[in-house]
């Protein structure tokens, strides 16, 4: 009986806990949603900032975090793939690859302000970019790297190796078997991935404080070596740094908005695809 | 001829994999680089400001100071020689200003040409005297006595216990409340959140229904995705009039704060792992457990948490680093005074908060700048040897599973 006791009520502090871990994330959208979705019209998302940003709109924010996650995936998501098939389809087993993993465990696990600081020693001052979108999207393609690779190494894991040596024994040769049969089963996992890096990378600030963002610019970018603003670091500015923190609240509710609904929209769609995709193979 | 094209081609793409599966391991040593060759230059270095000296009267038996002293002294904090080692006398500070305090505008001469000899007046008659005085105003016939300022080394850095990088007449670098402050802060997220997060983890993996899984899995993966400036957001919002309406405080801006929004941003991170590690208990065992008459919360404690335990202990370790690592939310949210912390209810700064907020005002270069490089180094040596134990416990447990 006694036995019995002990397991309810340790099976309870764990629903308890579990409840609050989910409690977490209600507060924090509940919060951010009720607050921000007054804010948000057409206006906001499409016209410039005025009256010391506690009017008008995000539009250059929400320009300039496109170029930056465009830009970053540019640079990120093919040399991440090719780094992922390198990793698991080509590198031999032993201490190189076990090295190369490390590295790349090591670099995932390197806080985003010291890639802020890389960023701007490297591309910044050493490659003399400037703070420029060049710099930021480097900057911001380096954090993401780890994340790409990893999500194209699972993706291949996942394709079964029946078809690989189905393909050899048909006499195809390797590359031709990883470009016609393990990368088009593969895509669709790997596309997942790129997804939730899009999510990551849209809010992240402090690799870009030092390489791009900019306080406000009145004008668009109108090349790869000009400044931006970008939304995560627009939101720091509304509610740390500006001179009118309390009126431009409303605009730090509409932006926080902006942000997670990225993030939401990001997570649903990867949710969604993969949901799909495993229907997919199980009818297969 | 076309075999031979397709020979070519096979390499080339065989090179370019090559290359873009060493990136990361180049991009981790280009960061060792480029982290340290542009702060190294900072040992060995004068933290006093350039063009300038320090000097005493010729009595005075103190010939150095270290730059904590000398802040002390400049402050009003130290007002007797003895404190320093010198002898029992109250110090007098002189900046270049307070020439005028002693000569007239007449005596120092239309194009200051006696100001070298006024200087060397002044501190020759006042024997507790120290001056900030300008180098190229001391000429040969200058009666007083430079003081040695001690320069930049490793332990003073890391040790230090007062960081003010811009401080006149000297700048003072010591790491150690920078340090400490991180690290309080870490603590007490992980305090808070390793219990939630890993009774949450043997829920998810062991007493769940598949379907409230389903609900969990997609909570913790969105946890995980919100920005950090969205929570530093919140908490600044939220969190920081909350904890100075209740504890009655001046302001709100904590290491309480901190440490909350820190430890709702490490549960993803530990939840799972270790949810992943308890996952991956052999069923046998659990069988066995069972078999032998223990319920299932025994099996949970006795056998499962035990044997997944390694898991476990990477999943708090890496939820450990990335709340050392956070930058944006603990900037928002912790106050940032740079003093060594007491208690969970005053402001602290923490590594990364300090390397962003101040290295856009350092100039390219200068001591402050190479300072906050140092700084960088620091904490990416602190990471590396989170993630080096991290990686050492999962290999070891792999080869025991094999």
């Amino acid at each position: 009986m006694n036995k019995k006791i002990k397991q309810q009520t340790a099976f309870w502090i764990f629903r308890i806990m579990s409840a609050i871990v989910v409690l977490f994330l209600v507060l924090i959208l509940g919060f951010i949603i009720s607050k921000g979705i007054g804010v948000i019209s057409w206006k906001f998302l499409t016209m410039m900032p005025e009256d010391g940003m506690t009017k008008g709109g995000i539009y250059p924010a929400i320009i300039g975090t496109f170029y930056l996650v465009g830009g970053s995936m540019l640079f990120a998501f093919p040399i991440g793939v090719m780094s992922g098939i390198f990793i698991h389809e080509y590198a031999p087993h032993g201490h190189f690859k076990n090295f190369v993993q490390l590295m790349t465990n090591n670099l995932a696990g390197v806080p985003s302000i010291i890639f802020g600081l890389f960023g701007m020693s490297l591309f910044v001052n050493k490659l003399h970019f400037g703070d420029s979108i060049i710099a930021g999207s480097l900057t911001l393609g380096l954090l993401v790297l780890p994340i790409v690779i990893r999500t194209t190494e699972e993706a291949l894991r996942s394709v079964n190796d029946s078809f690989r040596l189905a393909s050899y024994g048909l006499g195809a040769s390797k590359l031709q078997t990883i470009w016609r049969v393990v990368l088009p089963i593969a895509t669709p996992n790997i596309i997942t991935g790129l997804i939730l890096s899009i999510g990551r990378v849209s809010g992240e600030t402090a690799p870009i404080l030092f390489t791009v963002a900019a306080y406000y610019l009145p004008n668009l970018p109108t090349s790869m070596y000009d400044q931006v603003m970008a939304l995560p670091y627009h939101l720091y500015v509304l509610t740390t740094s500006g001179t009118n923190i309390k009126e431009s609240r409303d605009m730090a509710y509409g932006t926080a908005f902006v942000l997670i609904m990225i993030v939401l929209i990001a997570n649903l769609i990867a949710n969604a695809l993969r949901k799909f995709l495993s229907k997919k193979v199980k009818m297969n | 001829m076309k075999k031979n094209i397709s020979y070519i081609f096979n390499r080339i793409i065989t090179a370019l994999l090559y290359i873009s599966g060493s990136i990361t391991s180049i991009v981790v040593i280009l960061i060792v680089i480029f982290l340290f060759s542009e702060g190294v230059g900072m040992f060995g270095k004068n933290p006093t400001e350039e063009g300038f000296i320090m000097a005493v009267n010729k009595t005075n038996k103190v010939s150095h100071l270290d730059a904590e002293q000398v802040k002390l002294l400049f402050d009003g904090e130290i007002t007797n020689w003895q404190k320093v080692g010198g002898i029992n006398d109250s110090v007098i500070l002189f900046r270049m200003d307070n020439i005028t305090d002693y000569f007239t505008e007449e005596q120092i001469g239309e194009n200051f040409e006696n100001l070298p000899t006024c200087l060397s007046k002044v501190v020759d008659s006042i024997p507790g005297i120290i001056a900030f005085v300008g180098k190229k105003y001391i000429d040969k016939n200058f009666v007083g006595k430079e003081l040695k300022i001690e320069n930049i080394n490793i332990g003073g850095f890391l040790m230090g216990k007062l960081w003010f990088p811009t401080a006149q007449p000297v700048a003072v670098m010591g790491a150690l409340p920078l340090l400490l402050g991180t690290l309080w802060v870490s603590f007490f997220a992980i305090l808070f959140a390793l219990p939630l997060g890993l009774a949450t983890a043997i829920y998810m993996a062991e007493v769940a229904h598949p379907t409230v899984r389903n609900i969990l899995k997609p909570v913790i993966e969105l946890l995980a995705g919100i920005p950090s400036v969205v929570y530093g957001f919140f908490g600044l919002v939220v969190i920081v009039p909350f904890i100075q309406n209740t504890f009655n405080l001046p302001v709100g801006e904590t290491a309480f704060a901190g440490s909350i929004i820190l430890g709702i941003m490490a549960l993803p991170t530990i939840i799972t792992i270790s949810e992943d590690a308890i996952r991956t208990t052999p069923r046998s065992m659990k069988e066995a457990s069972l078999a032998l008459g223990a319920n299932h919360w025994q099996t949970i404690f006795r056998v499962i948490i035990p044997y997944s335990s390694s898991g476990i202990t990477a999943g708090a370790i890496l939820g450990i680093g990335r709340a050392i690592g956070e930058t944006m939310a603990v900037l928002m949210v912790t106050g940032n005074a740079a003093v060594i912390p007491n208690t969970l209810l005053e402001p602290v700064r923490t590594i990364p908060a300090t390397i962003a907020a101040e290295l856009g005002e350092a100039s390219q270069g200068g001591l402050h700048y190479q300072s906050l490089f140092i700084l960088g180094c620091v904490l990416f040596i602190i990471t590396m040897i989170v993630n080096l134990a991290v990686e050492f416990i999962s290999r070891r447990n792999k080869r025991v599973a094999s």
